[in-house]
């Protein structure tokens, strides 16, 4: 079974309802299982900080968010995941694509990637980190505690994770 | 009319609706003259108050209705498109058009001058976008709360503020109540 797959799978098995999404190269097998799962509704935005005021009022809705962008998204966010996820304490699984490690060959890549984990750090985020495809096997695990804790989570997936570039 | 007049006049109307309010006057002014927890006052994240709306519309049955400003939706503009193509029947869009950022000072917004953000909404594929005068705000969102259809409404009003204190309530008490009342209309 695809990463893919096995990403969707874990989602509608821990009940997440609601699913926004930013594409990134790395993101496409996966967001077009979202599109086409009926259990997720999905809507895309335009921006990640709009995303997370989506999964806010899913949330409030009762329904199990999830968010699914690139590492640059964390640059984009910083004020929404404080000022808003954090501050009134509302979980957030971020599946993020981890552009610019080792095989990236875009090299602007790379210059958000050297700040992802220490703004992430910064932020006192829960991280983990996808390297091999088995690392999957952890999402199930990773939704729930996120869910427990109501807090964001970010679930960085490295090229490597895919299958490389 | 200026925006607190106008949130004066709706709110016989919203009291008992789920209401998402903007960051900084609006939030103050709507829990200073009526507050309850079927309100969710925003206390930062300037932009997301459609977003969250939205999000928490397309999420459970009850209405809601997002209390936006001019200048807080050019913030994010990229909701219209959004809100267009993913509808909610049971979503209303409220944009306070003053055409100034009034919780910081009343500076000019692009709303006020060139921009109109009910052609920028028509645009974006929202269907039913009403335009109104201060004056008409009660009629209009007695309509909105009647239909069976999303309403996009872009209020125009003066510009203007008044004194009104800061929001004391903590952030995760506000969510917190707030989702109680949503759950009990979902019941």
């Amino acid at each position: 079974m695809s990463v893919n797959q096995k990403i969707v799978d874990s989602l509608v098995k821990n009940k997440v309802e609601f699913v926004t999404t930013v594409p990134c190269k790395q993101l496409a097998g996966v967001i077009d299982l979202v599109e086409k799962s009926d259990d997720i509704l999905h809507v895309p935005s335009n921006k990640e900080d709009e995303g997370m005021g989506l999964c806010a009022g899913a949330y409030m809705g009762g329904k199990r968010p999830a968010i699914i962008m690139q590492n640059t998204a964390i640059g984009v966010t910083i004020n929404t995941l404080a000022t808003l996820i954090q501050y009134y304490t509302i979980p957030l699984p971020m599946i993020i694509s981890y552009r610019g490690e080792l095989g990236e060959r875009v090299a602007c890549q790379v210059e958000m990637a050297v700040h992802t984990k220490a703004l992430l750090n910064q932020l006192n985020i829960q991280t983990y980190h996808f390297h091999t495809p088995d690392d999957v096997d952890e999402l199930d695990t990773i939704l729930n505690h996120t869910y427990m804790s109501r807090k964001p989570t970010a679930i960085l997936t490295d090229s490597n994770f895919w299958g490389g570039y | 009319m200026i925006r607190s007049e106008v949130l004066k006049n709706l709110i016989p109307l919203i009291t008992d609706e789920l209401v998402v309010s903007n960051i900084g006057l609006p939030s103050q002014e709507l829990h200073m003259m009526d507050d309850q927890p079927s309100n969710f006052y925003m206390l930062g994240t300037m932009g997301l108050s459609s977003s969250i709306g939205l999000g928490l519309a397309l999420s459970q049955k009850a209405k809601v209705i997002s209390i936006d400003g001019d200048g807080s939706v050019l913030t994010n503009l990229g909701t219209l498109p959004t809100i267009g193509n993913n509808p909610a029947k049971n979503f209303i869009l409220f944009i306070v058009d003053n055409g100034s950022y009034g919780s910081t000072g009343d500076q000019p917004t692009y709303a006020g001058k060139k921009t109109s953000l009910t052609e920028v909404a028509r645009a974006c594929g929202c269907e039913n976008v009403v335009e109104c005068q201060a004056e008409e705000a009660v009629d209009v969102m007695k309509a909105a709360l009647a239909a069976d259809e999303m309403t996009i409404i872009v209020c125009k009003c003066e510009s203007g503020n008044i004194q009104v204190p800061v929001i004391e309530l903590d952030a995760p008490v506000i969510r917190h109540r707030f989702m109680e009342e949503v759950a009990k209309r979902n019941a």
